[in-house]
């Protein structure tokens, strides 16, 4: 049996086409559950990639520093910051490690407090940026050394706020593969009903079709064409909507520099414009086993 | 209107009507290769109620007409079924062009029905394509095409050559006949098989009908003709040596010269 592919799909058939009556609900369903799909998965696409990068981005960038916190009385300070800085250059596992400066404490604080803020005059803790090396330190270890030589030094990993963090981007990342995902199967099984439904519609027809030496493979291309155009026309229509809907997010830079922004960068914005084709290779897939199931049952 | 305006022979004998072995030189030599276009060896059918057709044993030799006749339910449609394979045998065989059904596959059975032309009761068409779209389906899904002036003459051998545009749900009954023997000739076929293709239609109509089916019966095509108007047969004989089956008890038996 000669079974529709791709290329006769994309092969315009005038003739084949006009002997499938042209109306009918179910195909323009298809067209509308298509593009009404892939507008959600240009969504759940920029939830992913941009859930992909805040989950790097933690995952990379915070997981090799740690800070101490020195609290002590003004006094002290000095000595205290001396013996943790001294604990640290004698710790395996920390590639490197120094005290902030009065200004770079200044700027951390500054996003909250603004720029003028009096630090000299505050009691604030000193702190210093630990770097490891790639294999790591002995957390638990360092923390028992600088009790005993800096009883006002606490150690912060982030790994408390850190994992959960990126556990949770990973999850987000995960999800909205899931739902692109998801967002297929429906699109195949609402495919594959209208298709049912068209080809149980038009029984009459291919029952002609079939009385006068029409062969499966010719019936089934002639539904399954026009399904396959129905659904990409549907999801080009779908992403490029959904494509203008993520490019009116607010960007990045509004959200001060935590979050990336749900949206899409630079190469990104060219994966939306795959929808269309997969929604094409899947009503294709659908509608052909969907044709050919039919096709054995009514004839 | 004038019925046939030019004979079936001359349309077929130029163009891409033109049927397989359309010449009577390639006919004879069919003749003699294959003595039987269509055969039955003890062939029933049975609908799940009980057999409609039991031990038919007959063959149909090309060139041959053949009327089939018998009360309404008795199965003629049936057996028409079975000699296009829409339907098979629930035992014994039928054989189509020396191949037996149960061995063709889905595509083996289109490429067999494109030899054989169906004229249904109820005709069947594709409602939303002109009478001319629809003459030419066989055409079209087999992927070829032929001469426009062919489609004219063959519209006008049936008469039908005003009408090429018009949607059949328009057409009378007597037009959808013609339609549907027109669309039955068209792939130049071996065999023709019509089902009361006068239940329809008013005398006159029956008598133009029989008048084309008389004419390819002597290009050459084998014909086999389901209908329960006996005047017609009496008619059919005068012109043409017409053999006459009649279902009795779920057999197929020849009828004798009472007819």
């Amino acid at each position: 049996m000669k079974l529709p592919t791709i290329p006769t799909i994309l092969a315009a058939d005038p003739q084949a086409d006009r002997v499938v009556p042209p109306s009918g609900a179910a195909a323009r369903l298809t067209g509308l559950v298509a593009g009404a799909m892939a507008f959600l998965a240009v969504f759940a696409l920029a939830l992913s990639l941009a859930a992909g990068r805040l989950a790097d981005r933690w995952g990379e960038g915070l997981a090799r520093t740690a800070t101490v916190r020195i609290s002590a009385a003004p006094d002290q300070m000095t000595l205290q910051t001396d013996a943790v800085l001294a604990v640290l250059a004698a710790t395996p596992g920390v590639a490197s490690s120094r005290a902030l400066s009065i200004d770079e404490q200044r700027a951390l604080l500054a996003p909250w407090f603004g720029p003028d803020l009096p630090i000299d005059a505050l009691p604030l803790p000193q702190l210093v940026e630990v770097i490891e090396t790639a294999a790591g330190y002995d957390g638990e270890g360092l923390r028992q050394r600088l009790a005993a030589e800096a009883p006002g030094a606490v150690l912060d990993d982030h790994t408390r706020w850190r994992k959960p963090l990126v556990q949770a981007a990973g999850r987000l990342r995960l999800l909205g593969w899931l739902s692109i995902g998801l967002i297929g199967v429906v699109v195949a099984a609402m495919i594959t009903l209208a298709a049912n439904a068209a080809l149980a519609a038009n029984a009459q027809v291919i029952r002609v079709l079939r009385l006068v030496g029409a062969r499966d493979g010719y019936i089934a291309r002639a539904f399954v064409r026009r399904f396959t155009l129905r659904a990409v026309w549907g999801a080009l229509a779908g992403s490029v909507a959904g494509m203008i809907g993520v490019s009116l997010l607010p960007r990045a830079d509004a959200a001060g520099g935590f979050l990336t922004g749900l949206g899409f960068q630079g190469a990104g914005w060219l994966l939306p414009l795959t929808l269309p084709l997969l929604a094409g290779v899947v009503a294709f897939l659908a509608t052909r086993a969907a044709a050919l199931a039919k096709l054995r049952e009514l004839t | 209107m004038p019925m046939i305006s030019k004979p079936l022979s001359s349309i077929h004998q130029h163009g891409r009507l033109k049927p397989r072995g359309a010449s009577a030189k390639v006919l004879a030599v069919q003749d003699k290769r294959q003595t039987r276009v269509i055969a039955f060896d003890s062939a029933a059918y049975n609908y799940g109620g009980g057999e409609l057709l039991s031990e038919v044993s007959l063959r149909l030799a090309p060139g041959s007409f053949h009327f089939l006749t018998g009360p309404s339910g008795s199965g003629k449609s049936t057996f028409l079924k079975l000699c296009y394979a829409e339907l098979l045998p629930t035992s014994g065989r039928v054989t189509l062009f020396d191949r037996e059904v149960r061995g063709l596959s889905r595509d083996d059975v289109a490429l067999t029905r494109r030899r054989i032309g169906v004229v249904h009761q109820d005709c069947q068409f594709l409602d939303h394509l002109p009478l001319a779209a629809n003459v030419t389906l066989p055409l079209t899904v087999a992927g070829r095409s032929g001469p426009l002036q062919d489609l004219t003459d063959l519209l006008g051998w049936v008469g039908l050559g005003a009408l090429a545009g018009a949607l059949p749900p328009s057409l009378s009954g007597g037009e959808r006949q013609r339609a549907a023997l027109a669309r039955a000739v068209i792939m130049g076929p071996d065999v023709i098989l019509a089902d009361e293709p006068t239940g329809n239609v008013d005398w006159e109509m029956s008598l133009r009908l029989l008048t084309l089916l008389v004419e390819l019966n002597k290009m050459g095509k084998t014909i086999l003709v389901a209908t329960h108007d006996l005047n017609l047969i009496r008619q059919a004989k005068a012109q043409v040596a017409a053999r006459v089956l009649r279902i009795s008890k779920r057999r197929i038996q020849l009828a004798g010269a009472d007819l």
